[in-house]
């Protein structure tokens, strides 16, 4: 692994020590550092490392779909209760420790400092503490799948009462301790890592970094990390009462002659509707966490690949607050079939569609930015289009699942995995991968060269691949959920009636069977793709272009040429910046592009200036 | 390379510099009253940020811990919404009858008692937070004349420590005498909540007073001012912060059972 950007020379080293200094970079003595940098790398390989697992472990659910009878080496047939517990740790992993942590710590510890031109983080040694109650979360999931028992099989949402009896099945006993002991670490880490980036934000912008300056990524952070500090310590609180019930003799989310597993539970009076309220409460912002860094950088990269300003600068700040607003005032939808009073599911219902609106607002910034500009197709543009292209066809369904008559038929079938893996977990991934490609060259610039770009060729190759395959993998979905296909079920096929005739749902099952099998074969591919992106990014890292210090011509402080410098200097010496305006400022008239870095001062030979027509000033 | 935009006039005259000490937020006056110490316009804003004049650091960790305090206060939200939640719910029993089974547990008289003494000991914390900040005691250690601002503030750190742990004790025995009349955490839906909320306050405390030991310490150990104020100050702001929420849940628990 090549060290990250700017990370200064550990020790001035002899000249004719390669052995060693190889040694240096597999086994890193930096391992516990509290550099922002490294830290931030340490993140990404954590969600590298999960994003494989949780990709095999959706494997195996698809294959298992459409193949029951399929051995699993080494493990051999998948029994129900190892379905369940695949749906489990594929969503926690997923969730938490990819679409949570990439896009917040990760590039929030990469870029974040440099984009508000700060020396550091505001709190490096919380920092550190933060990724390693993280990793030490993961180990604590992964560990969950070896105890007596298996993994936790209630999924991530952990739901009583089978949550809170340890009886209720295999795996409820210590692999669900387990896993709510890993989320409780989780929480705290995200929390603690949420104040750094608040803290650092608020306090440690250079000089000229007004708030209406901050380029929108910024903002997609800042909002993020107060969802975080909103809603992870309401989780914390609801995992401690959940872990009251199982080993304290308490029944805050046990009802009472609640029947699970064969054994009366008597005694109770509490409510399994409340878990789902605290545990919504934080659910459906963890959602805007994962998806609002990805919006952010998606309306940076659009200016920055069409050379437009951002359409509305002022009004994309206002919609990324209210849609933080707004993420927290909506966690009912999720409840319309629990049992919910009808008047909370309308005033839920309202609010939910209310998001509607400034997330359309994002769209239209989005598609005013680019429109009738003519676009440099880069890998990273295209993958912030891809964001665009997954957000909107994900979003739309959203309005028909917030209304509580038609989630009523389609809450517990494949309708709602289809919706909330195209625009949470297609959308989000996208943002990751724009992230990537265009970070590269800051990831990667050492002592010895400055950054390097990834393949073009292999990146719209990775683009084209993933597109196709998101759509192919989560449209018929859609349709497969419509016919009726629920959630959760273990086995579709082979379901008999009685005489031995096929049961009407056994025979509903049977008409998707062939849509099912084609979605396995598009995860298939779709997984396949990403190999190409693995390839591609090992390939560069070893052997990619040098990249100029601003390949891309953007206007952002984590491009200015010192902070990407050659041999890149050390955090504490980094030069003191300021800042003269807002990010995105483009021009281009026919052929020829220019552009106003945030940290150019205005110059002044006055007489120059001639029509520039095709920006108006804010 | 693309060339570089030369903004039009308009916009160059609209746009008010970062030279001019104005950071274009339109708030401020043009000249921040701060000054560096450096003379004429010399503003501590314009420097790189680590070298933002003498409570740089104190300000930010500051708004660490004030958003670590609104964490903690979700998390309490979250247990107090259930407490009124499970309240309020009840069953149907065998005759189609709802019943709600929630039976107050009786407050021990020994809880007025440690209210006042964390009331007092916010007091004395506050005491020796001010202190902490004395203009004329902070020269004198800044310019290394003996160490003023310590010896003041060491008493009523000591106090606050001392106060803390009497509020602890004062609870486990109010524990010990609800555990006499045999009313423990399992016992009924009102006793959890008794003893969770209690309990979870207390572990916030056992955090407090260790800060407050740390700091305490620190006006030993750290020869840094600085280190020594954001101790205090840390210690302080936590403290009171966990004073005001046991005077809510006190009320909740005597008033809304
Ligand atoms: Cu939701």
């Amino acid at each position: 692994m090549t060290p990250p950007f700017n990370t200064p020379p550990a020790q001035p080293q002899p000249a004719n020590t390669a052995g060693k200094k190889r040694r240096a970079a597999l086994f890193p003595l930096r391992l516990f550092s509290i550099d922002h940098r490294i830290i931030g790398i340490q993140y990404l390989v954590l969600a590298l490392i999960s994003v494989v697992i949780g990709t095999v472990l959706s494997l195996l659910m698809r294959i298992h779909l459409v193949w029951p009878d399929w051995h699993l080496p080494l493990h051999g047939p998948i029994l129900p209760e190892d379905y369940l517990a695949l749906v489990t740790i594929h969503g926690t992993i997923m969730l938490f420790f990819v679409l949570t942590t990439a896009p917040q710590a990760g590039f929030g510890n990469l870029i974040l400092p440099a984009q508000i031109g700060a020396r550091s983080m505001a709190f490096p040694t919380l920092n550190a503490t933060s990724f390693w109650l993280t990793a030490a979360a993961l180990l604590i999931l992964l560990s969950s799948t070896f105890v007596p028992g298996g993994a936790a099989i209630s999924g991530w949402t952990a739901y009583p009462p089978l949550s809170a009896v340890a009886s209720s099945g295999p795996g409820q006993a210590l692999g669900m301790d387990l896993w709510l002991t890993s989320i409780a670490l989780f929480a705290i880490a995200s929390t603690v890592s949420s104040i750094n980036t608040l803290t650092t934000i608020i306090r440690n912008r250079c000089n000229g970094m007004t708030w209406e300056r901050l380029p929108l990524t910024v903002w997609g952070w800042f909002t993020a990390a107060l969802l975080s500090i909103i809603a992870f310590s309401v989780l914390l609180a609801a995992i401690l009462l959940l872990l009251c019930d199982r080993h304290a003799g308490t029944s805050f989310f046990l009802p009472t002659g609640d029947l699970v597993n064969g054994v009366l539970h008597q005694g109770g009076n509490g409510s399994p509707l409340l878990w789902l309220h605290l545990f919504w409460f934080f659910g459906h912002p963890e959602v805007y966490i994962a998806i609002l860094p990805g919006m952010g950088l998606t309306s940076m990269l659009l200016a920055n690949f069409s050379h437009r300003r951002v359409f509305a600068y002022r009004t994309m700040i206002l919609t990324t607050l209210l849609i933080g607003l707004l993420g927290i005032l909506l966690w009912g939808h999720h409840m319309f079939v629990a049992g919910l009073n009808p008047f909370a599911s309308s005033a839920f219902s309202i609010s939910t569609m209310a998001i509607a609106l400034p997330a359309a607002a994002k769209v239209l910034s989005w598609l005013a930015t680019t429109w009738r500009s003519k676009p440099s197709y880069k890998t990273p543009m295209l993958f912030a289009l891809g964001f665009v292209s997954l957000f909107l066809t994900g979003g739309l369904t959203g309005p028909i699942l917030a209304q509580p008559i038609l989630d009523e038929y389609l809450h517990n079938t494949f309708f709602v995995v289809a919706h909330f893996h195209l625009i949470m977990a297609m959308a989000g991934i996208f943002g990751l991968y724009a992230a990537t490609y265009y970070w590269f060259p800051l990831l990667t610039a050492t002592s010895q060269h400055p950054g390097r770009l990834f393949s073009e060729p292999l990146g719209n190759l990775h683009f084209w691949c993933t597109l196709v395959g998101a759509y192919a993998v989560f449209l018929p979905m859609h349709l497969t959920g419509l016919a009726g296909e629920p959630r959760h079920y273990a086995q579709l096929t082979g379901i008999p009636g009685p005489g031995g005739s096929l049961s009407p749902a056994g025979a509903l099952l049977s008409n998707t069977l062939p849509l099912n099998r084609f979605i396995t074969y598009a995860a298939i591919f779709l997984a396949t793709a990403q190999l190409v992106f693995l390839f591609n990014l090992v390939r560069s890292l070893r052997k990619g272009d040098f990249a100029s210090s601003n390949p891309w011509q953007a206007t952002t402080l984590e491009w200015h040429p010192s902070m990407n410098p050659f041999p890149p200097p050390s955090a504490s010496d980094t030069p003191e910046m300021s800042v003269h305006r807002a990010p995105c400022h483009y021009q281009s008239n026919r052929s020829e592009v220019s552009f106003l870095p945030q940290w150019e001062p205005v110059p002044l030979a006055l007489d120059e200036i001639e029509d520039a027509t095709d920006t108006k000033p804010e | 390379m693309p060339a570089t935009i030369t903004p039009n006039k308009t916009e160059q005259d609209r746009k008010r510099r970062v030279e001019d000490h104005d950071n274009g937020s339109g708030r401020r006056p043009p000249t921040d009253k701060r000054t560096g110490g450096g003379g004429d316009n010399d503003n501590w804003n314009d420097r790189p940020n680590g070298r933002r004049g003498p409570y740089e650091r104190l300000h930010r960790y500051r708004m660490g811990l004030f958003f670590a305090l609104a964490s903690d206060l979700m998390f309490f939200v979250a247990i107090v919404s259930t407490f009124f939640v499970n309240q309020s719910t009840g069953h149907f029993d065998p005759y189609n009858h709802y019943v709600n089974e929630w039976l107050p547990t009786t407050i021990p008289p020994i809880l007025w008692l440690n209210t006042a003494v964390l009331l007092l000991s916010s007091a004395a914390i506050e005491f020796a937070r001010r202190n902490m900040f004395r203009e004329t005691d902070v020269m004198d250690e800044w310019l290394g004349l003996g160490k003023p601002i310590t010896r003041r503030a060491l008493p009523w750190l000591a106090a606050t420590i001392a106060l803390g742990i009497l509020f602890l004790t004062g609870q486990w025995i109010a524990w010990r005498q609800l555990a006499l009349q045999h009313i423990f955490f399992k016992t009924n839906q009102s006793s959890h909540f008794f003893y969770l909320i209690t309990g979870v306050h207390a572990v916030h405390l056992f955090l407090g007073i260790a800060g407050l030991l740390t700091a305490f310490t620190g006006l030993y150990v750290s020869r840094q001012l600085e280190t020594r104020q954001i101790l205090v100050d840390g210690a302080a702001w936590y403290w009171h912060a966990m004073g005001l929420l046991w005077l809510f849940l006190f009320t909740l628990l005597v008033f809304f059972q």
